[in-house]
């Protein structure tokens, strides 16, 4: 049960702003788990909820199973790494890292070894004595890193901790925070608006969006069935369709946009009270020269060719005026269409998604 | 300079370096250097200046060493002025770290104005209050009486007491906008780190927010300390028998004796003497002065 994080019916309210909205998710003991979300989501207010910074105003937080509500962060069993890291610049790389000994009486010897023991786990060996301003950023990081496990935490909160860092740099620390996590079996609860990071580090991933979770789910499915039409088009390109249900038989639908009627799968919960619209993938789309048979297509433009090197992105038009992209993978033998040329974008019934349109929310900003 | 030249024109610009020389060398320069010469020569009847026995010498510093009673007046001088500087530090810590990281931000503005207000009315009205409040007599006593927390009264203006609480009131301020300062630069999620690798409220002031404000503290310090040992004011309205302040003795010098010779010798040692002080106590607590200037 130790790691093991509980929030059940958690809201935060700031006066009249509702930060976090009723979240309720349970995050099991060495588990890394990401909450993804723009910025101003409230995944931070959660973070500082676990911490125990911020007070919910209604619901309760579990760890390990124990009720924290009444629990000082300097008593709880989490480590929070600050965005900005929060290092004390003041004291030099060890005592930065001992800091939670020193705080627990451990004796100065034994602090100085652990601090030691823990710079060769975060592949800094020798940077003990030096000063935290003479560290590069990833440096830093490390430092930070180290200066958490200290503490031996059962639970690791980690907020935005990459997003100082320059793109290699980030890339590399990813595969090192899970290495970490990995290696310490610490539940990692991680932070983050990159979608990318959520995906290629995480468990489990928790999409929010105005305080509310969206869908918590492995990233193969975040990523290829999304909940709603947030978490579709906040995780990866989507072309978008609006339209309506015009026929629907089990879990697939006839739908009727104003570029034609196309077969799809129904996405989960759609009823028909809600607002929907029609989600295809990029990557599930193909440019051929004449309509295909048997599923769906519509005329389109070439506007402008992306050359990306491992892919190709074409954005098109169609008579409408409504632009789509077009994503190939670049085998070396893909040809690339000429711009003002007229082509039919193909996709597949099963790819192209219907989902609850909850695109309007995402306009909140922090 | 050539901004200066650009923006106000030669005329304008002119008037205002001269204004400003003017002030430094006429009004502040000038004075010292008169004062620092005569430091030096005899103090000697009219007649006798500009003649044979109008020679520069030591003497004057030296009267200050020959006198035991100057410098046990000295010495008390920079204890109890050393004493204001802490209490006046004790006081203004926790009011400024409330100020700067606990009060919320809307009500900051106003807490500072109810600082401010008695900074509005002159320094002699102030001490002079306070004249009226320590009085043996006077309504302190009679409220601590009248609250039962002492049964006899207190003569709060014998030895130091009423220097010292004259001048913590008087310059407690100069302490709290410094610290201020240098505790509000202070990232407050340091705090919150610290807090949260488990250090309990008196380790995060030890290690993390004292070390922070470690150059306000000492700017605090040494405004305190300098203005206290310098001060004459409060010392003439809230001394007692007891208790004799060395700029007491400059103004004994000057006034009394009419020695400006020997007053300003006076003066200067106590400049030179504050400064060393000030200095070593810099060293041993580990400030240097490009702190100070942050």
């Amino acid at each position: 049960m130790k790691g093991s994080v509980e929030l059940d019916g958690v809201s935060a309210d700031f006066g009249n702003f509702r930060a976090v909205d009723k979240v309720t998710v349970s995050i099991k003991p060495g588990e890394f788990f990401s909450f993804l979300g723009p910025s101003g989501c409230g995944k931070t207010t959660i973070l500082r909820m676990i911490s125990g910074f911020v007070t919910p105003s209604e619901g309760s937080v579990r760890i390990g199973g124990q009720d924290v509500r009444n629990i000082r962060p300097n008593k709880r069993p989490t480590v929070l790494i600050f965005q900005n890291l929060a290092l004390f610049p003041l004291m030099p790389v060890w005592e930065n890292i001992a800091f939670g000994l020193e705080v627990r009486g451990v004796g100065k010897a034994a602090r100085r070894a652990k601090a030691e023991e823990l710079l060769k786990l975060v592949d800094l060996p020798g940077a003990a004595d030096k000063a935290i301003t003479q560290l590069s950023g990833g440096q830093k990081q490390r430092v930070a890193i180290a200066r958490a496990l200290a503490v031996e935490p059962a639970v690791m909160l980690l907020d935005e901790p990459l997003s100082a860092l320059d793109l290699k740099l980030r890339q590399h620390m990813r595969a090192e925070l899970r290495a970490i996590q990995k290696r310490t079996n610490v539940t990692f609860i991680y932070i983050t608006h990159d979608q990318g990071e959520a995906l290629a580090m995480s468990d489990r991933v928790a999409v929010m969006s105005q305080g509310r979770l969206q869908q918590v789910a492995v990233p193969q499915d975040i990523y290829n069935r999304p909940a709603n039409g947030f978490v579709a088009s906040f995780v990866g390109e989507n072309n978008i369709f609006a339209g309506t249900i015009e026929s629907r038989s089990g879990g697939s639908a006839l739908f009727k946009t104003g570029s034609g009627t196309f077969k799809a799968s129904l996405g989960p919960g759609i009823n028909g009270a809600t607002p929907v619209k029609l989600y295809v993938r990029p990557e599930q789309t193909r440019l051929l020269e004449a309509p295909p048979q048997g599923t769906n297509s519509i005329p389109v433009t070439v506007a402008d060719v992306a050359f990306e090197g491992n892919f190709i992105n074409i954005h098109v038009e169609n008579g409408e005026g409504h632009h789509f992209t077009v994503e190939t993978r670049n085998d070396g033998t893909a040809r690339v269409p000429l711009r003002g040329s007229t082509m039919s974008m193909a996709f597949d019934p099963e790819h192209a998604i219907v989902l609850a349109d909850e695109s309007g929310i995402q306009g909140r900003s922090a | 300079m050539s901004e200066l030249l650009r923006r106000y024109g030669a005329t304008l610009s002119g008037l205002f370096v001269l204004l400003t020389a003017f002030w430094l060398l006429v009004l502040v320069i000038l004075p010292y250097i008169y004062l620092f010469e005569n430091s030096f020569r005899p103090y000697l009847p009219i007649t006798e200046v500009g003649g044979p026995k109008d020679v520069y010498s030591l003497d004057n510093y030296l009267t200050f060493f020959r006198s035991s009673i100057h410098i046990k007046v000295f010495f008390s001088t920079i204890v109890y002025s050393s004493v204001v500087t802490v209490l006046c530090f004790c006081i203004a810590y926790p009011l400024a770290y409330y100020l700067s990281k606990v009060a919320k931000n809307a009500i900051v503005p106003s807490l500072f104005l109810l600082l401010m207000i008695p900074l509005w009315v002159s320094e002699i009205l102030r001490s002079f209050a306070w004249f009226i409040i320590l009085a043996f007599k006077g309504p302190l006593n009679y409220g601590l009486l009248g609250l039962g927390i002492i049964s006899d009264p207190i003569r709060w203006l014998s030895g130091f007491r009423g220097i010292i609480i004259g001048f913590v009131y008087t310059y407690v301020l100069f302490m709290l906008f410094p610290l201020y300062n240098a505790i509000q630069s202070l990232d407050t999620n340091q705090i919150e780190a610290a807090q949260d690798l488990g250090s309990p409220w008196w380790r995060t002031h030890w290690r993390v927010i004292l070390p922070h404000a470690k150059p306000g503290i000492a700017s605090g310090s040494v405004m305190v300390f300098m203005l206290s040992a310098g001060s004459i004011l409060v010392p003439t309205l809230l001394a007692s028998t007891t208790s004799r302040w060395f700029t007491e003795i400059i103004q004994q010098w000057m006034f009394e004796s009419q020695d400006w010779n020997t007053g300003s010798a006076y003066a200067f040692l106590l400049l030179l003497l504050c400064t060393v002080f000030v200095s070593v106590v810099m060293r041993i607590f580990r400030v240097r002065l490009s702190d100070i200037a942050k």
